[in-house]
């Protein structure tokens, strides 16, 4: 058993156990073991501005997700099998584009001479061009549509669970189509809500070319501290220190998590 | 490219080692780093090959774009593998301060030694020059443009929308050049003042751009009016027919530098291609390829450049008299560190 197990261990150990190590290691060592790194993140400004910018933003993605990939899920889940394929592939094939492509789609399609902004003048619903982009919106947008496919299957994985015989009993007992989906349906697919809403949440939390390229500047994200403080500042151990930071409010969400549901499920395993 | 270089590298080791190390001289080589894209092809043109050439060395070449973090660690491993690098003179000076950055001896780099003294410092020497420079559209001005960077704060006479660099080099300085201060009275920086000034002009700027391909796109997509942009990647919009134009009135002039990698593997080499790489004529075939002004100002001395070229550059002189000339020993003292430090709190409140 050791032995089958031993290279993935090896692998385990090289990639990930002694690089975190090692990022945690130069937080706190600069010359001798210091907690500086961590002052200035618990108390500048900028350091809570960025944490605070990057939970909402990472929160109303979520929910946004949530409220439109619950209904493709369950529309999905309830076709026939050719067309949920059909659905599912459409959730995923953007999946396949590089993010890089997929931010400078939405530039296109959002900024004051995109798409949409020269659309809606030439339909005369607005005199001056609205500003989509370049700001929090228009980083939102964007997220919510890279991070879907997140959301969508593990919802449609939870769905294809649910015996059908129980909305049916609930019918034959003289409830309403809408009264089984609230009292038999929406709870049986909560794991699933949990588990996506988990994964996009968590996965917004690190985002950095989105908010880079979109935010205008001021969509100020934790990875881009992380960024800046390499490049600009030079200051690794700062860096460090945010990343670590990030990482630990990873942990504590999956804790969180798993006091709900078991995490097999987050990560796709049962 | 680099395959090539390789290669030639593998057949110059292969023929040392048949003749047994007696043809040492002809392995002499040094690993140069620079930012890539069109502008290494240009300066390995222009600079690069025929330095190698009239040396008799072999330049390997890297490129990165941003080479401080692997300054930083290459240095601090104690094995460094680059010798050469074309960074922006501020790490130059940073580096040199933090030990990272050998200390040159000018009297074995006579072009260098010519060259005018705020051309260079202990660690390096000035190899090329851009400018940030106010960028304007000519659809939204055709006639009357913002010419000082006064204008470009006055949205009442100027109405617009702006986009400034998401970094306080440069603009910083044209924050204070809007507020009255003269181009060449600028240093020490009066932070405080500046800070206020771009307080002002902060709710009518409409992106805070980070990477030189942002601000040519925001220029050329029509979103936004007026900018604060390198020079060469105005006149690359302006060229492929946006309506576009940039003035080099209070321009601010910045330069990269090169410099040698403390303990670099061809120190020797390393000093003997840095003077060679500034020489006039190496520099003067530099603007023939792409547009940046020359690191010497020597090379408009030497008639490879014509007037109306030359007419087009950031050093070129009097296009240089225009505007400052960034203090990189004011950006790497503790004031230019902290006002750096300062410009992330600015941009999140």
């Amino acid at each position: 058993m050791l032995a089958l197990v031993s290279p993935a261990l090896l692998v385990i150990l090289a990639l990930i156990v002694l690089p975190v190590g090692w990022l945690a290691w130069q937080s706190v060592y600069h010359d001798g073991f210091t907690l500086e790194n961590y002052r200035r993140v618990f108390t500048e400004d900028v350091y809570w501005r960025s944490f605070a910018l990057t939970f909402e933003i990472s929160l109303a993605v979520t929910v946004i997700a949530l409220l439109l990939g619950y209904p493709v899920a369950y529309l999905a889940n309830s076709l026939p099998k050719g067309w949920s394929i059909l659905i599912l592939s459409l959730v995923v094939l953007p999946f396949w584009t590089s993010v890089l492509v997929r931010a400078y789609a939405w530039l296109a399609l959002l900024q004051r001479t995109g798409v949409i902004n020269q659309f809606l003048r030439y339909l005369d619903v607005i005199s001056e061009p609205l500003a989509l982009v370049h700001n929090t919106f228009g980083t939102v947008v964007a997220t919510v549509h890279i991070l879907l496919p997140f959301m969508v299957l593990p919802l449609y994985a939870a769905m294809q669970k649910i015996p059908n015989d129980l909305m049916q009993a609930g019918a034959s007992l003289g409830a309403s189509p809408s009264l089984t989906f609230f009292r038999v349906f929406l709870p049986l697919s909560l794991p699933g809500v949990l588990a996506g809403c988990t994964m996009v949440f968590v996965l917004c939390l690190g985002f950095y070319i989105t908010p880079e390229l979109l935010g205008g500047g001021r969509t100020v994200m934790v990875s881009m501290l992380v960024s800046r403080n390499v490049e600009l500042y030079n200051q690794f151990g700062a860096a460090s220190a945010v990343a670590v930071v990030l990482l630990a409010s990873v942990l504590a969400t999956f804790f969180v998590v798993s006091r709900f549901i078991s995490l097999d499920r987050v990560l796709g395993q049962k | 490219m680099n395959t090539k270089r390789n290669f030639e590298l593998g057949c110059t080791l292969l023929g040392v080692l048949a003749l047994g190390g007696t043809a040492a001289d002809a392995a002499e080589q040094i690993t140069f780093v620079s930012q890539g894209g069109a502008y290494q092809q240009a300066q390995t043109v222009a600079i690069l090959d025929p330095s190698a050439k009239k040396l008799g060395i072999t330049i390997n070449q890297d490129s990165i774009p941003d080479a401080w973090p692997a300054i930083k660690t290459q240095v601090g491993s104690g094995k460094p593998i680059w010798d050469v690098v074309d960074t922006p003179t501020g790490n130059c000076l940073r580096g040199g301060e933090q030990g990272l950055i050998e200390k040159l001896d000018f009297s074995k780099i006579p072009n260098g030694a010519a060259m005018p003294e705020a051309y260079r410092s202990a660690y390096s020497v000035s190899y090329e020059f851009y400018s940030s420079v106010l960028a304007f559209s000519q659809k939204t001005f055709p006639k009357g443009a913002p010419n000082s960077w006064a204008d470009f704060w006055d949205v009442k006479k100027f109405p617009g929308r702006r986009a400034l660099r998401n970094h306080p080099f440069a603009t910083l300085e044209a924050a204070l050049m809007a507020d009255g201060v003269a181009p060449d009275k600028l240093y020490p920086l009066d932070v405080d003042r500046a800070f206020r000034k771009l307080e002002e002009i902060k709710p009518h700027i409409t992106v805070w751009w980070t990477s030189g391909a942002q601000s040519a796109q925001l220029l050329n997509d029509g979103e936004v009016d007026m900018e604060m942009a390198w020079n060469g990647r105005v006149s690359a919009v302006a060229k492929e027919g946006a309506k576009v134009s940039f003035t080099y009135n209070q321009g601010i002039l910045q330069s990269t530098s090169l410099c040698i990698l403390k303990g670099a593997p061809n120190l020797d080499t390393a000093v003997k291609f840095l003077n060679e790489a500034v020489d006039p004529v190496h520099q003067a075939n530099l603007p023939l390829q792409i547009d940046y002004g020359p690191g010497n100002p020597k090379a408009f001395e030497t008639n490879v450049i014509k007037p109306e070229r030359a007419a087009q550059l950031p050093s070129e002189p009097a296009n240089a008299a225009k505007q400052a000339l960034m203090s990189y020993a004011w950006w790497s003292s503790p004031a230019g560190e902290a006002a750096e430090k300062r410009w992330a709190s600015f941009m999140q409140k």
